[in-house]
């Protein structure tokens, strides 16, 4: 079993807010990230696929096939966005990092040809990152 | 929904190399210039990662204000600009960063905010260690 990682890079907008709770109660809770008019990261997503290396095409996947779909699922969606605005499952979860984990596997789950996917690391800056492994507790 | 959060944390510390049990020149000879007298320092970089349930509401695994007011308080404060050997924990073990990532690691254990899974310190940008307990 091989483990293959792919990165890519997006910068958006987002800010932290339930629509619950009172303004006090949410500048409490998240502190700066609350602020309505937004504010930016530029986030590097990590695609780890598993499986079998080809014998024959050296592959575990073909990492050109990789990249475009991480491109037309993710970048595509993300980048240059406002995440609470645009992106349409932040409609309903806050884009933390966190999320933004489990989003990109959402959108990726089902998609990676010949391979599994095993991880997704999202970092919101160089300190911060959060991994998902598709575990559902 | 369970997920894994990494916060990094930076201090500056001196330490040397040197264990009671040797002679001095076994010392060197097994720390070579680490066993320097003077000692010496390096910035640590140190990772945590915790896990747990992303809460439906904040979508956090815990908040990262109190992870890192845990880390100042119970981390920075207690290491950053000291020499590590003349800790408390470090009187009676080498202070090695295989035995700074065992007690980083007892200390985060006690954050109430979220499961402790592994610490991983950077000593140089060529040397790193990991220590997720024993369990």
């Amino acid at each position: 079993m091989i483990f293959l990682t792919r990165k890519a890079e997006f910068s958006s907008a987002h800010f932290y807010w339930v629509d619950d709770w009172s303004e006090d109660e949410n500048l409490k809770v998240f502190g700066k990230c609350a602020n309505r008019n937004g504010h930016g990261h530029n986030y590097t997503v990590e695609v780890t696929v598993a499986g079998e290396v080809d014998p024959v095409s050296g592959f575990v996947v073909d990492l050109k096939q990789l990249k475009d779909i991480l491109e037309h699922e993710v970048i595509r969606v993300y980048d240059h966005r406002h995440l609470n605005l645009e992106v349409p499952e932040f409609r309903e979860s806050i884009p933390t990092t966190e999320n933004i984990a489990i989003a990109i596997w959402n959108r990726l789950a089902d998609k990676i040809p010949n391979a599994r996917l095993h991880r997704v690391r999202v970092y919101e800056m160089p300190d911060l990152f959060a991994d998902f492994y598709g575990e559902q507790e | 929904m369970k997920a894994y959060l990494s916060r990094r944390y930076h201090f500056s510390a001196s330490h040397r190399l040197n264990s009671p049990a040797y002679a001095e020149e076994r010392n060197r000879e097994v720390y070579g210039k680490c066993n320097n007298p003077h000692g010496h320092g390096h910035n640590y970089t140190v990772e945590v990662t915790v896990s747990g349930r992303v809460d439906p509401v904040t979508g956090m695994v815990c908040n990262l204000a109190d992870l890192d007011a845990f880390a100042q308080k119970n981390l920075l404060e207690r290491f950053d600009h000291t020499n590590l050997n003349e800790l408390e924990c470090f009187a009676y073990r080498v202070s090695t960063t295989e035995n700074l990532s065992i007690e980083v690691y007892r200390i985060f254990a006690g954050f109430p905010g979220a499961h402790l899974e592994r610490i991983h310190i950077e000593e140089t940008g060529n040397n790193s260690f990991d220590y997720a307990g024993d369990g």
